[in-house]
């Protein structure tokens, strides 16, 4: 366990490096510091000597080390566009795209579980049919599609659910993080982003659910259960839904970074005042700082909850041999 | 590429007059399930149509999209034909610019179906290479070729293509990317997906090489180049045609998603995900079609070719079915 444990660190270790190696070259390939700091007006003898004193004219490796050990202490520089830490900036932005992505997830823990469970159940009803044929279309259509066409009936045509935005009501928790949770405003704001972040996910999981739920329920411990007598609502969620979730959750974390991905899609629809919202602005903005520290905080939130997916499959599934060699 | 199969077919010859290649295709097991499909045949008609329509863009599309003589900016947000606002001249409508949304769809059409289709070749390529030699040399190198791939497969392929293309986009400046911009998606797409297929491979390779065809290749002193590609390769074509399917239903989304956040294809060039992009602002005001005709089209294209892909899977392995 422990030596599994070292190696998923260190294998994160190995991953957080290479995004730190990415970050730091397009820092030193994307714009001139020096543009940003003074004007044309400076003389090229002046701008030499201000180069040696900020060291750009260091190697490779004296610049990287020197951007690592600032990061290490949380310096990621300053934002061009908003003149702050652009730490600070991702970090105000973060509890935004995670309230998205809780919600969004809970959409889908909510629906593909039980629509997945009952197309193994039952399957030759005309609800199974609709179910998975609705599921492949899910997934031909493309996020950002989902939300267009949802904003155009739900926004537009009908005007039940605001189609921008987070609201105006959102409820202040600790340390910044402004929730939109508590008010029927900022739960309205969420249900349109939400859902069609849902959406990507949703077709997967329920045919994957469904397929492995079929497969179990043809196991001779679910024939035995059931000619036991006991109930089947018993047999199916408690005995059958338990072993079927072993490669559901082994997919959902492979299917986080994408999750983080499609959030900035969704939020660029929704213009939901997100990090991914913020990337895509501080890409058009040649905002160098922000970049850089938006791909590290991604990368590194990445990594902890892959991490822990590994471990939590480790835990639950004594059949995984956690130390082993070659696989 | 297969070899074995030309000389099969010589060694036929000479017995008894060999089927021509339209009865060997009607004889075979595939079509026989195809025309017992009606899903499949109605997918794989709607596709040869979208697919034809797109490709004779030039000869069928009432005007050139690209040409900016035909364009009046008069004709700006015309309905569909068929509504009341519409005009005979635009059987779709127009978009903002003026230009004809049928024959912009046509060619946006061309170039979504173009890069999905050489992004899942490059795709093809490099993973069938990795997957191969991983497959047939084990011990380390595959260790260390499906750690990589591991690595690859956890960052999605859009969050590694919107990073690399934002990248390219702020480096190069907008004017000099939208140039390249097609290749810079054929090149992102492809690069990020490989693993895919060098996984399918590896797995079909595994299987393949304890056979004693490949023992027999290796007694009669053939390099393992050749027996890679000769006479591996040919045996593990099936799972490849199906993965591919799916690749460029997938490729044709990345591709749209990429073209709708501005990463993508130029709305001077535009492929359908830019279309949907650029008419994203006027659904407000109502014009609704040009956003959601091209998007209908996108959906429809990925819908048969995802259909037409399950389908191929249930008949080449009907074991992994799965539904």
């Amino acid at each position: 366990m422990l030596l599994f444990l070292f190696r998923r660190l260190m294998q994160g270790l190995v991953v957080m490096f290479v995004i730190s190696l990415i970050s730091f070259s397009i820092q030193d390939n994307l714009g001139d510091p020096l543009r940003e700091m003074v004007g044309q007006a400076v003389s090229e003898a002046e701008r030499q000597q201000l180069r040696d004193e900020l060291g750009l004219n260091d190697s490779f490796l004296t610049q990287y080390g020197r951007f690592i050990t600032k990061a290490m202490q949380g310096d990621l520089g300053t934002s061009y566009f908003f003149k702050e830490p652009a730490l600070d900036v991702i970090l105000g932005k973060m509890p935004a795209t995670l309230e998205l992505v809780f919600a969004a997830t809970l959409i889908i823990i909510f629906t593909s579980i039980p629509a997945g469970v009952y197309c193994a159940i039952k399957p030759n009803t005309l609800l199974t049919k609709a179910i998975l044929g609705i599921s492949i279309l899910g997934i031909s259509v493309p996020v950002f599609l989902t939300a267009i066409f949802s904003i155009y009936l739900f926004s537009i045509e009908l005007g039940w659910l605001p189609s921008y935005g987070r609201g105006d009501e959102l409820v202040p928790l600790l340390g910044g993080w402004e929730t939109g949770f508590l008010t029927a405003d900022g739960l309205k704001h969420l249900i349109l982003p939400a859902v069609s972040l849902a959406s990507i996910m949703l077709p997967l999981f329920i045919r994957l659910i469904r397929s492995e739920m079929v497969e179990t329920l043809s196991t001779e411990y679910v024939k035995f259960a059931k000619a036991k007598g006991l109930k089947k609502a018993r047999v199916y969620f408690l005995h059958a839904l338990k072993n079927t979730m072993l490669p559901v959750i082994t997919v959902g974390g492979v299917q986080i970074g994408t999750m983080v991905a499609y959030t900035i899609l969704t939020e660029t629809v929704f213009q939901w005042p997100g990090m991914g919202f913020l990337f895509l602005e501080a890409v058009n903005r040649v905002d160098t700082p922000l970049i850089v520290a938006y791909l590290i905080v991604v990368g590194g939130v990445f990594v902890v909850v892959n991490t822990l997916v590994d471990l939590i499959y480790g835990l639950i599934n004594p059949t995984v041999k956690l130390a082993g060699g070659n696989a | 590429m297969t070899d074995s199969i030309v000389i099969d077919a010589n060694i036929n010859a000479n017995v008894e007059a060999a089927p021509s290649r339209w009865q060997r295709i009607r004889q075979s097991n595939i079509w026989y399930n195809f025309t017992r499909d009606k899903v499949a045949m109605v997918s794989a008609a709607i596709f040869a149509v979208l697919f034809l329509a797109a490709m004779l863009a030039p000869l069928i599309a009432p005007t050139n999209p690209y040409d900016l003589s035909n364009v009046d900016i008069m004709d700006s947000e015309i309905a569909p034909s068929w509504s009341e606002e519409g005009e005979e001249r635009f059987l779709l409508g127009t978009d903002a610019q003026g230009r004809d949304m049928f024959s912009t769809i046509l060619y946006g059409a061309r170039i979504s179906i173009a890069i999905g289709f050489l992004a899942v070749m490059l795709q093809a390529f490099i993973g069938i290479v990795i997957g191969l030699i991983a497959g047939y040399r084990g011990g380390r190198v595959d260790n260390f070729l499906m750690r990589v791939a591991d690595v690859q497969l956890s960052f999605s392929t859009m969050m590694v293509a919107i990073v690399v293309l934002a990248v390219f986009q702020a480096s190069f400046g907008t004017e000099l990317y939208s140039q390249l911009a097609m290749w810079m998606l054929i090149l992102v797409i492809g690069i990020a997906e490989w693993p895919q297929y060098a996984r399918t491979i590896r797995a079909s390779v595994l299987a393949e090489k304890k056979k004693e065809y490949v023992e027999a290749a290796r007694v009669m002193g053939f390099g393992p180049g050749r027996i890679m590609f000769r006479h591996i390769l040919p045996n593990c074509l099936s799972p490849i045609l199906v993965i591919s399917t799916v690749q460029i239903a997938n490729a044709i989304i990345s591709e749209a998603a990429l073209s709708f956040l501005g990463l993508g294809m130029p709305v001077s060039e535009p492929s359908l995900g830019s279309l949907i992009s650029s008419g994203f602002e006027y659904i407000f005001s109502g014009s609704w079609w040009i956003t959601v005709i091209p998007g209908a089209v996108l959906v429809a294209l990925v819908l048969v070719i995802n259909l037409l892909g399950d389908w191929l899977r249930d008949v080449l392995n009907p074991k992994i079915y799965k539904g």
